[in-house]
């Protein structure tokens, strides 16, 4: 039986690590995530979960620990933000490259500097080449519901990749919503027993994991990697079934909202999204064909099926909460743009920028917009194709 | 226990690998011939030996077996030459060409 | 613990020929004795932070360990055997695993006085059940003798070469068991390749079998490195320790106790002598160098001798 609570973003995915109760779950504290590690903490306290959680003395040391763990064969995962990733970014690689599931509960926040504490994505978007399997939330019911899915998709025989589940800081991982969570038996059942094959704490076999590989192996163990990255756009799929017949809550790739007759949409990842809808919402009423496309699956990056979804727009606009300093746009522009490219799409493309270091994203600014995508149609020319929304100039 | 590396080698195709290149197993380096590093090698002469073992902890490549008690022949295929033990042994029972 | 050479050396070996460790390296003789400290149905996970034993241990698809093995970077030695040691406790109480396991890991001194100081720090102070070995062989060897932490005062390093206005490295080196003892660990000790590997394997066993964080700073000469006559690795780690450059002693609960004490100190030039790195110092114009490094051998032997006195 499923109940409502009023949680944060960040009560929300401890409470799906306490019905998890993952074996092993390093920290170390950086706002905004701080609040997860310190409310498993007081589960551990209160016996309400038997995981072995170790406050380490800094992010790239968790993550260490992390993979230790999952390589010991335990089930283990790590929280963090912002600077917290950046410091353990050889480590994501080295996650990712050991074939070893793990989960790690992003809450976005804008990386130094200069040094600001609020939400964009330009921490787990640097990390979007690591190897890890991305996949974001726009509230706090899809950050719950996707921490529950993680474990099965990154333990899957298939894929055994390192899982990234994003959130946005304060906006969701603060903000309280009305949500709904499942039982702990429904949790437990649903995400099961870790069983891998090889691990270091098996008495059957010892196993050696981390080589030094010269170079007639290198590439091949990349392209074996690469090969779990490409199941995993299935297997999330398949678990998000799963998932919806537990919880009624379907999920998939990507939410596609009132796209289908659209001929403007926008493209975006996260809490912005919900504004998006609003003001797409009001611009319906008027009778404008407008929707967005909200990215839940960003790595691997669905591109045929986002291209699909927006094979009947005339113009969009991508939303970069990153900069990719390429000078024509940020990474969920270029991964959105040559999906179109290769798809043979004709749609007018803009990539704008926004929302960086917490910049308020309100219903006004979407609407601006939508009416911005009208007059590239109206002129059918995209003028600037790399923006800056809301900025004072 | 240790795990058939023999499909492993250079030419293997990026299929055959294993998944997040782990080694299920143990002392498969054993397959991989040091020996052949140099030519020159200490020289065990049994008669002289008095199975004190004090050449044996102080070889880096494991290459001087004991069993019951009792130092064996140089395990050759790893062997380095290194000369350590030549030094180690109290009774002459060891040479090799330049280590005095 | 009764030191019994024979049995000791009888026991299954836990490292596999077949490394890429150069000829006379010191770096497995260490690891091949403190891995003699483990009883024979104990199993084990070994640590490795990167560096020459890594590199050479488990090339892939070669692992010379006998035992499960993971090497993860090189800073994070100590951080990953926390996570190790951390999922043997969770499987343990989920009843998933029967099997007493041992945790080890070795560092060289770049990964451990330096790289991954931070990362053994914490590794130690929240006494996880593992031991880190340093094979401590004062420098950066594995990418070419850099000059690191636990580079003894002008040694020529590629870092700090010896030059018309330089006599190598002008720094001390760091006193590390001394550093690690101060995390107030169960156990800390220093000793290198002496007395047929007698206190190293007390010392080893002791490591291993002591519940909590422990540490071994073992002395372990690298032949390229130091430029010495290969074959006298074991010349060169006693003349270490009769010089009272390289003391043996051990840090038990927080006392100081001194392991041996040469009956009469040989002069530092003993020990610096045969080595290559160091033969700058023994030009007629820089006997004031060997004072210096006199000094400094004296000054932290008295140290110790006090420490230990009290």
């Amino acid at each position: 039986m499923a109940k409502r609570d009023r949680l944060s973003g960040n009560e929300a995915v401890a409470i799906a690590l306490r019905q998890i109760n993952p074996d092993v779950f390093p920290a170390f504290p950086i706002t905004p995530s701080t609040e997860i590690p310190q409310y498993f903490a007081s589960f551990a306290a209160n016996g309400e979960v038997d995981t072995e959680f170790i406050p380490v003395e800094s992010e790239h040391s968790s993550m260490s620990a992390a993979i230790g763990a999952s390589a010991a064969g335990a089930r283990a995962l790590t929280a963090t933000s912002s600077c917290g990733l950046a410091y353990m970014w050889e480590e994501l690689y080295i996650a990712a490259s050991n074939r070893l599931p793990l989960a790690l509960a992003l809450v976005n926040r804008a990386l130094s500097g200069p040094i600001n504490i609020n939400c964009d994505h330009s921490d787990s978007m640097g990390a979007r080449d690591s190897g890890w399997i991305q996949v974001y939330a726009e509230n706090n019911q899809e950050a719950y519901d996707n921490m529950v899915q993680a474990f099965r998709i990154s333990e899957h025989p298939d894929v055994k990749l390192p899982i990234m589940v994003c959130q946005d800081g304060f906006i969701t991982s603060h903000a309280v919503e009305n949500i709904e969570l499942l039982e702990d038996e429904e949790v437990k059942g649903f995400v099961g027993e870790y069983e891998p094959e090889h691990f270091l704490l098996n008495p059957a076999c010892p196993m050696a994991v981390g080589p030094y590989s010269v170079s007639d192996y290198y590439l091949e163990a990349k392209r074996s990697q690469a090969e779990g990255m490409r199941h995993a756009e299935r297997v999330v799929l398949e678990v998000a079934k799963g998932f919806e017949a537990l919880s009624g809550r379907k999920y998939g790739l990507f939410e596609a909202y009132r796209l289908e007759d659209a001929d403007r949409a926008v493209v975006m990842i996260g809490s912005a999204a919900g504004t998006t809808k609003d003001a797409i919402d009001e611009l319906r009423k008027k009778g404008e064909k407008v929707g967005l496309l909200k990215i839940r699956l960003f790595r691997p990056f669905p591109a045929d099926a986002v291209a699909d979804a927006l094979k009947n727009v005339k113009a969009v606009a991508v939303m970069d909460r990153a900069e990719g300093y390429t000078n024509h746009g940020g990474p969920l522009g270029a991964d959105v743009m040559s999906a179109l490219f290769r798809a043979g799409s004709n749609a007018l493309a803009v990539n704008i920028i926004y929302g960086l270091g917490g910049r308020d994203v309100r219903v006004e600014d979407m609407e601006q917009v939508f009416a911005d995508l009208k007059t590239m149609i109206e002129k059918q020319d995209a003028g600037e194709t790399y923006r800056y929304m809301g900025i004072r100039e | 226990m240790a795990a058939d590396i023999s499909k492993l080698g250079l030419k293997t195709k990026w299929q055959d690998l294993t998944e997040g290149m782990v080694i299920a197993g143990a002392g498969t380096s054993r397959e991989f011939m040091t020996g052949e590093w140099s030519s020159v090698k200490p020289e065990f002469i049994e008669e002289k030996c008095r199975q004190c073992l004090l050449c044996v902890p102080v070889c880096p490549d494991s290459c001087i077996p004991v069993k019951e008690m009792k130092r064996a022949e140089f395990d050759y295929d790893h062997c380095k030459g290194c000369g350590i033990c030549v030094k180690a042994c109290p009774f002459g029972a060891i040479t090799m060409e330049g280590v005095n | 613990m009764a030191y019994n050479f024979k049995e000791t050396m009888n026991k299954p070996e836990r490292l596999a020929p077949g490394h890429r460790m150069c000829a006379g390296c010191g770096g497995t003789i260490a690891v091949r004795n403190v891995l003699r400290g483990l009883r024979e149905g104990d199993k084990a996970v070994i640590g490795n932070a990167t560096g020459c034993l890594e590199v050479s241990t488990f090339t892939y698809p070669y692992t010379s360990w006998e035992d499960s093995y993971i090497h993860n970077a090189f800073e994070n030695a100590g951080a990953t055997m926390s996570g190790v040691e951390g999922a043997y406790k969770a499987l343990r109480r989920k009843g998933r695993l029967n099997e007493t396991y041992k945790f080890i890991t070795f560092g060289g001194d770049g990964g451990t006085y330096d790289i991954g100081f931070q990362s053994l720090s914490g590794a130690m102070e929240r006494n996880h059940d593992m031991v880190y070995v340093c094979y401590d062989n004062g420098a950066y060897m594995n990418t070419g003798i850099q000059r690191s932490s636990a580079t003894p005062m002008y040694a020529d390093t590629t870092t700090t070469p010896v030059g018309a206005e330089s006599n190598g490295k002008p720094q001390n080196r760091k006193d590390l068991a001394a550093i690690i003892a101060a995390h107030d660990v169960p156990y800390a000790a220093q000793t290198t390749f002496v007395q047929n590997f007698k206190d190293l394997h007390i010392k080893s066993e002791k490591a291993i079998y002591t519940p909590g964080a422990a540490f071994l700073n073992i002395m372990a000469p690298c032949p390229r490195g130091w430029r010495y006559h290969t074959p006298d690795i074991m010349e060169i780690c006693r003349l270490g320790v009769e010089t009272c450059y390289w003391p043996l002693f051990e840090v038990v609960e927080g006392k100081w106790i001194l392991n041996y004490e040469p009956k009469s100190k040989k002069p530092i030039e003993d020990f610096l002598r045969p080595q290559g790195r160091f033969k700058h110092l023994f030009k007629k114009e820089n006997e004031y160098l060997l004072e210096e490094f006199q000094k400094e051998v004296d000054r932290r032997w008295e140290e110790l001798l006090f420490k230990c006195s009290r």
